[in-house]
């Protein structure tokens, strides 16, 4: 076992609504990150993944705000630091963030060189813009991107090529952890493929020590990460290694997420998709039992009572269900 | 290019030698480049390529957004005629479309039973009894797994993406027209809901009879869904043929790499090839 990188303990965070209604969106989430590991993500819009990675940079702005729990990067805890000075000494250093909408994260108006100066006078103003450019260069030649992009405005670069820009910019300052969240959600394949090696990239020369991947595409995930984490309604229903999670889904919901992945392979178009019916509960009065519950094909009233706890089965791995593990697999089992 | 001659389905909408040319002199581009297709009535067609290659282009050709540079679309077997205003609207009666963005296809002022009140009466429904309308509103709204009492009184933006998508598909089983193009429509919708929207515009193939041309870049979803595939690369289109055919037997080299370019399960990814 490495150095824990990034640990979570139970952390929770809401929204307050501008009727002063509080949502919790990360509803006691623990998590911990070992040095050059990755961690995936996982779950369907609006389950809280976005405000996760938004909460674990300490990036409170309302209607966003902290409610318990502790946020460790490398023994340092960022969870009770004023906004300014995690902006000053944690932002880009310890932790750095690839948005959503990292195609239009640029301003047009600026080269790309100057966001890079921005960034590292941010940190340190006493650094020349020499230093700088051959810095940029450098690093930019390492991960493949050829180095007239810094010469060059966001308008003059192509989808794919503006996304691994951005990356290249937040992970500058060699952040401890990064946190990417749908980097290639909106890219074609073969971009998306290159993004993901990029990625891998900064991994293996160690510019970053670990890194969040956020998506909903499990596919992906089992190829980039090591662990696989499934989000539902703010909770985490289950946690295990990428492997295990993609041929061996315990919970209810991971294996109806499991059913909606498509390949171009041969079968694909004998086996029917599963859609998982319903929607996710409305977080502003959440269920009171399992909060899958009202989807779930194998719910009993029991579950519907009262809360159910993450349950620990032995290598790691969690889940949340008031079903027998054994059980679950000999459902599956038969389904088939 | 090979064309299937052997089907006996009768011709829906096919093109032969479409190109469009953006710009002039220097500047100009050839988005779309001399491309003969054939879409058969019922069919399930999908056009695939990455970004840029022209599959947008080409849907707006089809719809008659905008004009052809050079060749001809035949409609039901006749060239296609849209010169006048009225003939366009004539033609829009057969053809409708899904696009990318739900959020963006919906007009933000009316409501969502004046959106679906309004297909009605575009299909000659103008002078039927009240209740007769809410019934069928009620049943493509059923349709589509949406509740009709939860939709009524309601605005657009009042939905989730995914709800948003499905009116847009309960829109198009009260239009019934008889081609449906659909433009990335779950490009932005996540893997969940994903199924679902693929189950209706099945249904829709299934129950009407609809022809369908599905766009994606994704040719996972367009080898699960389609009877046929178009693969199109910087506006030509490469290989075509059903969809066992392009996809398990792939000639191209375009193909190859498309396919070997999505994230797998079952076999080793191999990052290099980029």
């Amino acid at each position: 076992m490495g150095k824990k990188i990034l640990e979570v303990k139970d952390l929770t965070t809401k929204y307050i609504t501008r009727f002063r209604e509080d949502v919790y969106a990360v509803d006691h989430v623990s998590l911990s990150i070992v040095e050059g590991k990755s961690l995936g993500i996982a779950g369907e819009s609006g389950c809280g993944k976005s405000t996760l990675a938004l909460s674990l940079m300490g990036y409170y702005f309302p209607p966003l705000h902290y409610t318990s729990g502790d946020i460790i990067i490398d023994g340092q805890n960022i969870s009770k630091m004023d906004p300014d000075t995690i902006r000053k000494n944690i932002l880009g250093t310890e932790i750095a963030y690839i948005p959503q909408s990292a195609m239009n994260a640029l301003n047009p108006t600026q080269k790309i060189i100057r966001f890079i100066e921005d960034v590292v006078h941010a940190h340190n103003p006493k650094v020349s813009k020499k230093d700088i450019y051959d810095m940029a260069k450098k690093r930019f030649e390492e991960l493949g991107l050829p180095s007239n992009v810094l010469g060059k405005h966001a308008v003059e670069l192509s989808g794919g090529m503006k996304q691994r820009t951005v990356i290249a910019i937040s992970t500058i300052l060699s952040p401890k952890v990064l946190i990417a969240d749908e980097p290639s959600s909106a890219l074609d394949v073969t971009s998306q493929k290159m993004v993901i090696k990029m990625l891998r990239n900064l991994m293996d020369k160690g510019y970053i020590k670990s890194m969040i991947f956020i998506t909903h595409e499990l596919p992906l995930l089992y190829n980039v990460t090591d662990d696989i984490m499934v989000m539902y309604a703010g909770q985490i229903v289950e946690k295990g290694t990428a492997k295990e999670m993609v041929f061996d889904p315990i919970h209810p919901y991971s294996k109806g997420l499991m059913g909606s992945i498509i390949v171009p392979e041969e079968g694909t178009r004998d086996v029917k998709l599963t859609a998982i019916p319903g929607t996710p509960p409305n977080l502003k009065k959440p269920p009171s039992g399992c909060r899958f519950a009202e989807r779930c094909k194998y719910a009993t009233n029991e579950c519907k009572l009262s809360a159910v706890e993450l349950k620990d089965f032995g290598n790691g791995r969690s889940y949340r269900c008031l079903i027998e593990v054994e059980k679950l697999r000999e459902v599956y089992k038969n389904e088939h | 290019m090979s064309i299937n001659n052997h089907d006996i389905r009768p011709l829906c909408l096919s093109g032969r030698g479409v190109t469009k040319v953006f710009g002039i002199g220097d500047k100009k581009t050839v988005a779309v480049d001399h491309v003969d297709f054939d879409f058969r009535e019922g069919e399930l067609v999908s056009i695939v390529g990455e970004s840029g290659s022209g599959k947008t282009t080409l849907a707006k050709m089809l719809l008659g957004l905008i004009s052809v540079t050079e060749g001809e679309i035949f409609y039901q077997g006749k060239p296609r005629d849209i010169r006048s205003r009225k003939k366009k609207k004539e033609y829009w009666k057969n053809i409708q479309a899904i696009f990318q963005d739900p959020f963006s296809s919906f007009n933000v002022f009316t409501k969502i039973d004046t959106v679906l009140l309004d297909c009605i009466h575009m299909r000659g429904g103008k002078h039927l009894p009240k209740e007769k309308k809410v019934e069928m509103m009620a049943e493509a709204c059923s349709f589509v797994n949406l509740k009709y009492e939860e939709m009524t009184n309601k605005y657009p933006f009042e939905l989730s993406g995914g709800q948003m998508q499905r009116l847009m598909i309960a829109r198009i089983f009260l239009l019934k027209p008889k081609i449906l193009l659909a433009d990335e429509p779950t490009s932005m919708i996540d893997a969940c809901s994903r199924a679902t929207i693929l189950d209706m515009l099945m249904n829709l193939r299934n129950e009407i009879g609809m022809t369908i041309i599905f766009i994606t870049h994704d040719i996972g979803l367009a080898y699960y869904i389609s009877d046929s595939v178009y693969i199109m690369e910087k506006g030509k289109i490469v290989e075509s043929g059903t969809a066992d055919e392009v996809i398990l037997n792939s000639k191209a080299d375009y193909t190859k790499r498309l396919i070997s370019d999505v994230p797998k399960i079952y076999e080793e990814w191999d990052l290099s090839t980029v």
